[in-house]
């Protein structure tokens, strides 16, 4: 037995010796939803957080990983949890725009630095004093809205039919995307909703094939952005169709195949990756990131998870200046972390480049997106 | 709105509606029998389109580790009924048999070209693989408190409907899916195009509906079934099984539902958790018939897939509000129509 026990002793000795100087440890707790609706989203997120820093600088870095089922409820308790029983420095998630939305004003009460891994611009604008706590990992709509209807512009399409989700991601694009096209002199011509779980869109596609736009934007995440992109196809619209970056998924080639093609989108250089051209920051970055997730996990990332990884990038910044302020687990530590979030300057994420400021908490500019379209089965470039 | 756009959102209403109809009648039936408002009745419409397209697409099914487990639990079970009531011999036989069947599917599954076989034949694996679930969860979850209340039975149906979607979510992946369609042609009928997809969905449906009408009304088998929806104790008294009726209703069940999922997946996706909403509007139907009526049911149900495909025209953001106000009026106008009863028997 003491053979067995005496290099454990040791190994524990030379560990106390070594850590003890180097005890201050960050928390940080994440929340994703690596089960239930969401789990699409939540699943990558949830297998990065292994690729996530484990050390910055002088601090070795604690991740509490934790579920919630992508209900709103268990986001909120896990929050709680985390804030109050592990006394977090920083959170990152959690996975849905909903639940985000329910639980910026616990991390905002407790002071808790909140990286929101999430696609809907309500959790940072419009900023007020419990926002100022939330930073956003995605690309904001409006940036991605802005590349498809300076496309349309350039295309020459006047008029365009809208069929979204019946949710906040449809709602918000319908907002965001309405407003720019008008600016532009481009007329939605028919506004359309649906449902994720819908057995068929016929009337919402009937309403839009009487309209007779020139184009058709499709506003929903996932596999679900498939189903009206058939529908009007099959019922013989000839127009061009636009999809969100929602649609920037295996799945949405997959379930669609020749029905699809030709589709423009607007997203992450991710998935054009070995098309973009070395000179792009993020490339590298980028690559990096998909190598180490392939090696981990044995399959591709989707885009979701590299949401999770530039809040590590993020915090790996911000730390050490935090650091300054105070130690780990204090409330200095946590504000001064905020202030540094918020003065992240040209970071270099995996879908773009991040300028955080005081009234942006997304930071994101055009470098955070590619036009991309759907030639042969797999996504391209726009040249 | 032309005649055009009333043919097809006509065509397409009823299309939807012949799958909610077929549900609406094996939930009307699973009711009648066994008192179990069967919320998992959706969960096999998953199943079925999922299955259906996994075999489509070469993969093995991992489906088939729950039936195994189902069936593992239900030996158990079985094994300790006998026990405690010895002195009948035979029945072991039965017992090793529910094993192995899982073990000869997943055999299959795992051994056959999958993604070549006929179309036929892969429906044919997806029934087999997924219906027998249906007596499998009455045994285990419903047999064994037949005779709590009716409220007991709903909790322990809405917790196997929350557990078997948990359980697809594992099994079947996050995304959707959805198959070839069993031909692709396309029918002109005056100014419209009907899809032969949808020719298919109403015949089966109708098919079905006959068949099972047939069977109710003409076969031995169905009268004792319908003896012992109209009364359970009678007929006991007259030598019919309870657990058989039981095992019997849930199996077809089983099957209308997992025909109802391979009809409908060339023509949607379908996720892991799409198969409550579809039963969901089976239910309503259902309603509309007072859980009673069979006619009325699949009436109600096709009313409500036409419902459900114009107000999609006209109000798309508000379509499931629509059609799930529908109910309101209806049992206003049923318990307007009933007289009250005095609380019976129990």
């Amino acid at each position: 037995m003491l053979s067995k026990k005496l290099p454990l002793a040791a190994a524990a000795a030379v560990a106390a010796l070594f850590a003890l100087p180097a005890l201050a440890q960050v928390k940080v707790g994440v929340v994703t939803s690596s089960t239930g609706p969401t789990a699409l989203v939540g699943i990558p997120q949830k297998n990065t957080v292994p690729l996530l820093p484990k050390k910055i600088g002088d601090l070795t870095v604690e991740y509490i990983s934790l579920d919630d089922a992508s209900d709103s409820t268990n986001s909120v308790t896990a929050f709680k949890k985390l804030i109050s029983e592990q006394n977090v420095d920083a959170l990152i998630g959690p996975s849905g725009s909903p639940n985000a939305m329910g639980v910026i004003q616990f991390a905002a009460e407790a002071g808790v630095p909140m990286l929101a891994p999430v696609g809907t611009a309500a959790v940072v604008l419009p900023m007020n004093e419990q926002k100022k706590w939330v930073f956003k990992t995605t690309q904001n709509d409006d940036i991605i809205a802005r590349a498809l209807v300076d496309h349309m512009v350039k295309t020459g399409i006047k008029t365009v039919g809208f069929i979204g989700l019946n949710d906040p991601y449809g709602e918000n694009w319908s907002k965001v995307f309405t407003a720019l096209a008008t600016e532009k002199g481009i007329k939605v011509t028919a506004n359309e909703r649906y449902l994720r779980f819908d057995s068929s869109v016929t009337g919402q596609a009937l309403k839009i094939l009487a309209a007779k736009p020139d184009a058709v934007l499709v506003a929903a995440p996932g596999a679900a952005s498939v189903l009206p992109q058939t529908t009007l196809f099959d019922q013989g619209y000839k127009g061009k169709f636009y999809q969100t970056h929602g649609a920037a998924l295996p799945d949405f080639l997959k379930l669609g195949g020749k029905k699809v093609e030709g589709t423009v989108l607007a997203a992450s250089l991710m998935l054009v990756l070995p098309e973009m051209p070395d000179s792009n920051p993020s490339k590298k970055v980028a690559t990096d990131y998909i190598a180490a997730y392939e090696k981990l996990n044995g399959s591709k990332p989707a885009t979701f998870g590299a949401n999770v990884y530039d809040a590590g990038l993020l915090l790996e910044k911000a730390v050490p200046l935090a650091e300054k302020a105070g130690k780990p687990g204090t409330k200095e530590f946590r504000s001064a972390l905020r202030d540094a979030l918020e003065q992240t300057k040209e970071l270099v994420g995996t879908q773009g480049v991040y300028n955080m400021s005081a009234a942006d908490h997304s930071g994101f500019d055009d470098r955070g997106r590619e036009l991309i379209t759907v030639k042969d089965g797999n996504w391209t470039l726009v040249k | 709105m032309n005649a055009q756009i009333a043919l097809i959102l006509g065509q397409d209403g009823i299309t939807n509606g012949a799958i909610y109809a077929l549900l609406a009648l094996s939930i009307l039936l699973v009711f009648t029998v066994t008192r179990v408002l069967f919320i998992p009745q959706g969960e096999f419409v998953a199943f079925g389109a999922l299955t259906m397209a996994a075999i489509q697409a070469g993969r093995p099914v991992l489906l088939v580790w729950l039936l195994l487990a189902f069936a593992l639990a239900e030996a158990a079970a079985d094994l300790i009924a006998r026990a405690k009531r010895p002195g009948r011999a035979r029945g072991l036989w039965r017992i090793a048999a529910k094993v192995i069947y899982p073990l000869v599917i997943a055999a299959l599954l795992y051994k056959l070209p999958l993604a070549q076989l006929p179309m036929a034949v892969q429906a044919l694996l997806t029934l087999l693989l997924v219906v027998p679930m249906g007596p499998q969860l009455y045994r285990l979850f419903y047999q064994p408190i037949a005779s709590a209340s009716t409220l007991v039975l709903l909790i322990v149906s809405i917790a196997v409907h929350l557990a078997l979607v948990g359980l697809g979510l594992l099994a079947f992946g996050a995304e959707g899916a959805r198959t070839a369609p069993f031909s692709d042609a396309s029918l002109a009928l005056g100014p419209i195009n009907i899809n032969s997809q949808a020719l298919w969905v109403v015949a089966v449906s109708a098919v079905l509906i006959v068949v099972l009408y047939q069977f109710f009304e003409r076969s031995m088998y169905g009268k004792a079934l319908r003896a012992a929806a109209f009364n359970r104790l009678g007929a006991r008294l007259m030598g019919i099984s309870p657990i058989f009726a039981g095992r019997a209703t849930f199996f077809l069940a089983a099957l209308i539902g997992t025909v109802s999922g391979i009809l409908i997946a060339p023509i949607t996706t379908m996720y892991f958790d799409s198969g409550f909403m579809v039963s969901l509007k089976g239910f309503v139907g259902a309603i509309i018939g007072g859980l009673v009526s069979y006619p009325l049911a699949a009436a109600g149900a096709i009313l409500v897939g036409l419902i459900e495909a114009f107000s999609s025209f006209w109000a798309s953001a508000y379509k499931e509000i629509i059609v799930f106000t529908l109910i309101i009026p209806v049992l206003l106008w049923r318990s307007l129509k009933s007289h009250h009863v005095e609380e019976e028997d129990e």
